[in-house]
């Protein structure tokens, strides 16, 4: 099978602070990929680089086996972990935003989603609590329909009840054909939903593997197996 | 439907048992369509290729047979719906007994004990739900 997004000895640097090295992996298609790692380990530096907002000072990085740039942009949709839609915006004027800037846009969901995240076209979208600004990025990501979809702590800043309908919205919402990395700190509330993790620390790969076969394996669950292996620092 | 997963077991195994659960307390009932890969994902809030694999395993027990374009259907052998409940049953009783081994009782005991609780749980009005399982 075609590899969606496949990072070959993959660094980057800010100055002097490492941010990733040497990362090789691959996400394969039609897979819930959990990043997980503590603050600060890279998450959002690799989800970047995947989405070509940056470029790797070593390695290699290939989304449907080309390098990033125009055509891989078309086909990932990435969703930062602060707000991407202006302060002057409406929901509904972030919404058309986004479907001018993507082909991929597909309004029908977008409205499906709306309705979902109990959004209304008309709110302002600096009004909104930031539990409501989490839904409308995550219904601005999702409303497209590209193969790779990177989700930023996408339940960072929200309530557990809220996290829920997130979680919902996601497995909802998620295309079967395509791909969705979701990067967060808090585990336990999301690790249902995940195919495989990836787990990171201070710029380094940790271990990427399949989830059942971390509790069929160990008898623990992500979130334990996560505890103990960033104990041993 | 809800269930209380427990993160430290592979999910696919607790949703299986879930599934045969309500197929032998009868509210899936024999021949009866399974929901959909998508439906059951949502409802659990579970990942579709999770359910996916459920389903698989399901089948290749004999559980759930697919029908092209139809669905997913209960088996409709009364056979297999009853292996399931023993099946169930032996797990149980091992894990019971187990633990009872565990807390020092021998079988003799272990016999006693139930018989002493069993007599003490029976319902008010009497023994007629006996011998309903075989």
């Amino acid at each position: 099978m075609a590899r969606l997004l496949e990072f070959e000895s993959v660094s980057k640097a800010y100055g002097k602070k490492i941010a990733l090295q040497q990362i090789t992996m691959a996400i394969e298609p039609g897979r819930i990929v959990g990043l997980l790692g503590s603050n600060g380990s890279g998450k959002s530096t690799l989800m970047r680089l995947a989405a070509g907002l940056e470029h790797p000072d070593a390695g290699k990085i290939r989304i449907l086996g080309h390098l990033p740039g125009q055509a891989s942009k078309a086909a990932v949709s990435f969703m930062p972990d602060r707000p991407q839609f202006e302060k002057w915006m409406t929901v509904g004027e972030a919404l058309d935003f986004q479907r001018d800037f993507f082909n991929d846009f597909d309004a029908t969901k977008s409205e499906r989603m709306l309705d979902f995240m109990k959004l209304s076209r008309r709110d302002k979208a600096s009004a909104l609590s930031k539990g409501m600004q989490e839904r409308l990025q995550l219904t601005l990501a999702l409303s497209r329909r590209a193969s790779l979809y990177l989700l930023d702590e996408p339940i960072g800043g929200v309530d557990p009840v809220a996290r829920d309908h997130i979680l919902d919205a996601l497995v909802e919402f998620y295309e079967e054909d395509s791909s969705v990395v979701v990067s967060t700190h808090l585990i336990a509330d999301i690790e249902r939903i995940f195919d495989e993790v990836i787990m990171i620390r201070e710029g380094s790969l940790l271990l990427q593997r399949e989830v059942e076969q971390i509790r069929m394996e160990s008898g623990k669950s992500v979130d334990q197996l996560f505890k103990e292996v960033y104990a041993e620092c | 439907m809800t269930i209380e997963f427990d993160n430290n077991l592979p999910i696919y195994l607790q949703i299986m048992n879930y599934i045969k659960l309500q197929i032998v307390t009868g509210k899936l009932g024999p021949g009866e369509k399974i929901p959909s890969v998508r439906d059951l994902a949502a409802e659990l809030k579970i990942n579709p290729n999770t359910i996916q694999r459920t389903f698989q395993e399901l089948e290749r027990e004999g559980v759930a047979e697919s029908r092209r374009g139809l669905g997913r259907f209960v088996t409709s052998e009364d056979e297999k719906i009853m292996a399931i409940k023993k099946e169930m049953a032996a797990e149980l009783l091992e894990r019971f007994i187990g633990g009872m081994r565990e807390l020092g009782f021998d079988n003799q005991n272990i016999v006693k004990i139930v018989a002493e609780s069993v007599e003490e749980k029976q319902p008010e009005e009497g023994g007629h739900t006996r011998g309903t399982i075989a």
